[in-house]
């Protein structure tokens, strides 16, 4: 009974159950789109191998991941890719060819 | 031409057996002719939730070996005349049964009853795909935990590949002192993950304990929350119009000094 004093302090999005809700939104993200973190690791080094030939990119920051898209309907919102490819700079297009 | 409905979950132990033993009395108990089956070879539990564990002579498997006919099999429940049970086998291979025989099997039941109501077992291999071969609709039943959410939230997906569409959702165990202070995902939280229609929620109640230990089922108790909450799911299934039931948590010493805090924080 006295764990519950900590509980009065805290802000009402920390409640264990809105803990519960996010874990649970995150990961079926993933097992609806059928995707493994081999998968999107594959996706995401393949993806840098094709744009380097291009543009020269902060690697360290180069994140690829799969985010929920916001539903217009009441069915399940569709999975979206979401890249971010911060760029250092562009290669000299005609070295390359 | 009666109605197949299979009640599964993917994740054990969330209550599938006690749902289906519920659903299929307080629907016998609307006056409906009614057959439960018990689709978990090896696992046999559906007789002892509904007290017919001594009566068994044939099962499942024995009716698509030929071994006896389907009205042998069958076992009459002496409380409610409507209701049927066909039960799994305990000690034969989950996979004795192939998926044709299942739905060969599942037609010519639901030529005899109103409800054939198919207890399905935990997990996503072959035993689930029997269940649902011949189902016509599907409820999920899961409690408000992240894994049998998790679990049901694959079976829907699974249940869409097969063409059972808008399956509808029993939220089982929920714990309405829980969901007050934030410790239990609630209803709307529920139906926010999964997205679809909401049969019912069965609050947790001891005396589905009892009741099980009794292997008589929580319906026949008029005064029971969980009992209550089933045959309102019998009567949403019949096609009746029944509002969602609404428990009120009686406010304790400490939720008072709990509030009182969050007045003076603001």
């Amino acid at each position: 009974m006295n764990l519950n004093i900590f509980k009065w302090f805290n802000k009402e999005d920390k409640t264990s159950k809105n803990v519960a809700k996010e874990r649970l939104q995150l990961v079926l993200i993933h097992d609806r789109s059928n995707s493994s973190p081999e998968f999107i690791n594959s996706l995401k080094s393949d993806i840098l191998e094709v744009i380097s030939k291009y543009i020269e990119i902060d690697e360290s920051c180069f994140d690829v991941k799969l985010v929920q898209t916001d539903d217009d309907s009441n069915s399940r919102g569709k999975p979206a890719l979401v890249a971010n490819i911060p760029i250092k700079k562009m290669k000299d297009r005609k070295r390359t060819d | 031409m009666g109605k197949v409905i299979v009640i599964t979950s993917g994740k054990g132990g969330v209550g599938k057996t006690t749902a289906t033993a519920n659903i299929g009395t307080a629907l016998a108990k609307l006056g409906k002719k009614v057959v439960v089956v018990d689709a978990d070879i090896g696992l046999r539990n559906l007789d002892v939730v509904l007290g017919l564990e001594n009566r068994i002579v044939y099962d499942i498997v024995d009716v698509v070996e030929g071994v006896c006919r389907l009205r042998q099999a069958l076992i009459k429940d002496k409380k409610h005349p409507g209701l049927h049970l066909l039960p799994a086998a305990q000690t034969k291979d989950k996979n004795a049964i192939a998926l044709e025989q299942m739905k060969t099997l599942i037609d010519e039941l639901k030529e005899h009853f109103d409800y054939v109501v198919i207890d399905c077992p935990a997990g996503i291999e072959q035993g689930f795909k029997n269940a649902i071969v011949g189902a016509d609709e599907a409820i999920v039943v899961s409690t408000p935990e992240v894994s049998a959410v998790r679990d049901a939230d694959r079976i829907i997906g699974l249940l869409e590949a097969a063409e059972i569409h808008d399956p509808k959702l029993i939220i089982n165990r929920l714990r309405y002192d829980m969901v007050k202070r934030g410790d239990m995902m609630n209803t709307e939280d529920m139906l926010d993950i999964l997205a679809i229609d909401l049969l019912g929620v069965v609050p947790d109640d001891e005396n589905i304990v009892i009741s099980t230990n009794r292997g008589d089922p929580v319906v026949n108790q008029d005064e029971s929350f969980a009992g209550t909450s089933f045959r309102n799911i019998a009567r949403r299934i019949d096609g009746e119009d029944v509002p969602f039931e609404e428990y009120k948590v009686e406010n304790g010493i400490m939720e008072r000094l709990r509030s009182f805090f969050k007045i003076n924080s603001n």
